[in-house]
């Protein structure tokens, strides 16, 4: 079982953490959602409070001041917090995860010598592996939380994570790296760069490699873990401790949702999986989520009316317009709201599935328009604080 | 003279997660089946969910037919490694070769391009063997999705002799045909889905040889009021006339007058976003349009829908 404490709000959640890591399928706004409780956090709580975030959208990466500073962490300008008309009791810093110059200060960290470090830097394998194996993005976002939490030069890291198809990837990820480095197949793999003799065990594999892949290529591969071994003690003991981080009670878990039947599925499975890893949910937040008003029964009974009787109800309503055309927008308008209503029933029964749940429930409405600037983030801040 | 859709032979379907990518793959081969196609739809991630759109029990590695003319399957890396070795490698004993699928799923991992070749191998070999008419794939979500497109010629970079490069010579025929490959990107009116749209449809055409064959917009919302009529409603919702109105239709007008509010906003705010994409995207790319459906049915049913909506834009 997840450790679950009594319900709080989210203010006492990131009062109590020191690390908050949003996850959620893709497209529920889990980067404004992060971004937004830092910066709430960073009005109310005080301290040094800061998003690390994935992927943001153009204007959020403006309305952070994220544009120009990229990997680097930046603190947002008290002029920013000025213009939004509130006074932040601590700071809001900001960074942005680049995945490539995080993989390679990690090289330059653990390579035992320059011209190890140098080798790897500059092999294509390493390059192409970095920039294609989807894991390694998983992985590097864990490892850069690790890192900068263990600097201890922030009272609260807000996290969202990699846009994966399964959000409990990046879980699994420094779990994965370990064993990918301690693997026995990569031993193997790297027998015939250290010794020509192939032993009993492991020469079917490479006649049949070799036919497949050619031995041109396995060379290239084994030569890259060779070098990368050089690293393994390091890499190793390092995604244990990343590891060990998501576990530590001073951190917590928010789960992001729509109230869209496959967001929703998502999110009950990661609650699940967190559950069965005994790691801490500390609140579920609906996003985007359709107002209540639009369930309401005898406006429903209003709305067939205007769809149906549109030509008398506009005879109700001299001097608007002309009678045909007033009863054609009441019928639009009738139609419209049926609609909606549809949509909000199913967004309820989504939203009864996923309250079975206990943590801390946060309900974000639909707004009307983007959010653009760091007034527009804390408007829905203000929402998920209360 | 481009081909028609629904006339090539491979349609690869991608888009950021959770603007309806499976859905569209579901309606289009959906449609294509019901044209009279022998249709395969395969899902990348064996973790997916496109049985539910056809409300079927899970799918597998074997294809299935889950309607007249429609089969159905699901990738798995390992399964179609074994296909691969047995049929095209001809490399005996395959029921013995546990051990080496598994060092075969490092190699996989270790090695860029060889997990996604056999993804991808395995779609371009139904192609190549005429087994359907068509193969819609539920691609991968944005980044991998390129991945996965590019993987035959990453891996000829890389590998320089042996049975893998001489089998990838095939596979790019088949991709860099625009007459039989074509790539669809599905998006949704909302910020993030259209920057990855762009950014999406530029790496396509930088980075593979596949032809972007069109983008289809999702959820699209229908305008509420034609020429004029704003301002009609906007005179209804004055408070005296509202009044007059709850008045004659017997019950309280302000949840349905905030609704419609609601509904021209929402329409609005997407409006502007399908607006960038147009901007966004190389002249003459092709936009096809699925509404939003405001419907309680899931499953086949709503497939249908959506697939009837395609069968419109595609000019059926």
């Amino acid at each position: 079982m997840a450790r679950r404490s009594a319900p709080v709000t989210i203010e006492q959640l990131l009062a109590a953490k020191e690390i908050v890591i949003h996850c959620g399928s893709g497209g529920v706004g889990k980067t404004t959602t992060a971004a937004a409780a830092a910066a709430e956090a960073a009005i109310h709580l005080g301290g040094k409070v800061l998003v690390l975030t994935v992927d943001p959208a153009k204007r959020l990466a403006n309305a952070l001041g994220l544009e120009a500073f990229g990997n680097v962490e930046t603190q947002v300008p008290e002029a920013a917090f000025k213009a939004a008309g509130v006074a932040p009791r601590g700071q809001l810093w900001a960074a942005m995860l680049d995945t490539k110059q995080s993989w390679d200060d990690l090289i330059r960290r653990h390579a035992p010598d320059p011209a190890t470090r140098d080798a790897i830097l500059r092999n294509p394998l390493y390059q192409s592996l970095m920039g294609r194996f989807v894991q390694s993005h998983d992985y590097i976002a864990m490892e850069r939380l690790y890192d900068i939490h263990s600097s201890g030069r922030y009272d609260l890291i807000v996290v969202d994570t990699p846009p994966t198809r399964n959000a409990i990837d990046f879980l699994e990820a420094p779990a994965h790296m370990a064993d990918f480095f301690s693997s026995r197949f990569l031993r193997w793999l790297t027998v015939p760069a250290r010794s020509r003799v192939l032993n009993f065990a492991s020469k079917p594999f490479y006649t049949v490699a070799d036919r497949i892949l050619g031995s041109q290529f396995l060379e290239d591969i084994a030569e890259f873990f060779l070098l990368f071994q050089s690293m393994h003690d390091g890499f190793v003991d390092r995604a244990r401790a990343v590891t060990h981080v998501l576990s530590d009670r001073r951190t917590t878990f928010v789960v992001v949702s729509t109230l869209e039947s496959a967001p929703v599925r998502e999110a009950e499975f990661f609650i699940r999986e967190l559950d069965r890893r005994d790691l801490h949910l500390g609140a579920v937040v609906l996003n985007k989520v359709l107002p209540e008003f639009l369930r309401d029964r005898p406006s429903t009974a209003v709305a067939n009316r205007l769809c149906h009787d549109g030509p008398k109800l506009a005879a109700a309503l001299k001097g608007v317009g002309d009678a045909k055309q007033v009863a054609r927008v009441l019928k639009e308008v009738g139609e419209s709201f049926i609609n909606f209503q549809v949509v909000a029933e199913r967004e309820a029964e989504a939203r009864a599935e996923l309250a079975a749940s206990p943590e801390v429930i946060a309900t974000v409405p639909y707004f009307d328009a983007d959010i653009f600037d760091l007034a527009g983030l804390i408007r829905l801040g203000d929402r998920l604080w209360r | 003279v481009t081909t028609p859709l629904l006339d090539r032979k491979l349609v690869f379907v991608t888009g950021k997660g959770g603007v309806g990518k499976t859905t569209v793959a579901a309606a289009l081969a959906l449609l294509a089946s019901q044209q009279g196609r022998r249709t395969l739809v395969g899902e990348v991630d064996a973790k997916g969910n496109l049985a539910d759109f056809y409300e079927v029990p899970p799918t597998s590695f074997q294809a299935r037919e889950v309607a007249p003319n429609l089969f159905a399957m699901s990738m798995h890396t390992e399964e179609s490694l074994k296909e691969y070795l047995r049929l095209q490698l001809k490399v005996p004993f395959v029921a013995r070769m546990g051990p080496l699928a598994r060092t075969f799923d490092f190699v996989a991992q270790a090695a860029p391009g060889v997990k996604e070749v056999l993804i991808i191998g395995k779609f371009l070999w139904e192609v190549r063997e005429r087994h359907y008419d068509l193969v819609v794939v539920d691609g991968a979500a944005t980044g991998h999705a390129v991945a996965l497109l590019a993987a035959p010629q990453g891996i000829r970079d890389l590998v320089k002799v042996g049975l893998v490069r001489e089998q990838t010579g095939w596979m790019l025929d088949i991709l860099g045909d625009p007459a039989q490959t074509g790539a669809v990107i599905v998006a949704s009116p909302e910020e993030m889905p259209v920057n990855e749209t762009i950014e999406l449809a530029g790496r396509i055409t930088a980075e593979t040889n596949v032809n972007l064959a069109c983008v289809i917009v999702n959820r699209v919302l229908p305008e509420l009021f034609g020429r004029g009529e704003e301002e009609v409603f906007d005179r209804i919702c004055q408070p005296a006339n509202a009044e007059r109105l709850a008045a004659a239709a017997g019950g309280p007008t302000t949840a349905v007058l905030d609704g419609a509010h609601l509904a021209v906003t929402l329409r609005r705010t997407r409006a502007g976003h399908l607006a960038r994409l147009r901007g966004g995207l190389v002249e003459g790319t092709e936009l096809l349009y699925v509404p939003e459906l405001f419907t309680r049915h899931h499953g086949v049913r709503a497939t249908q829908l959506v697939a009837d909506a395609l069968s419109q834009e595609l000019g059926y």
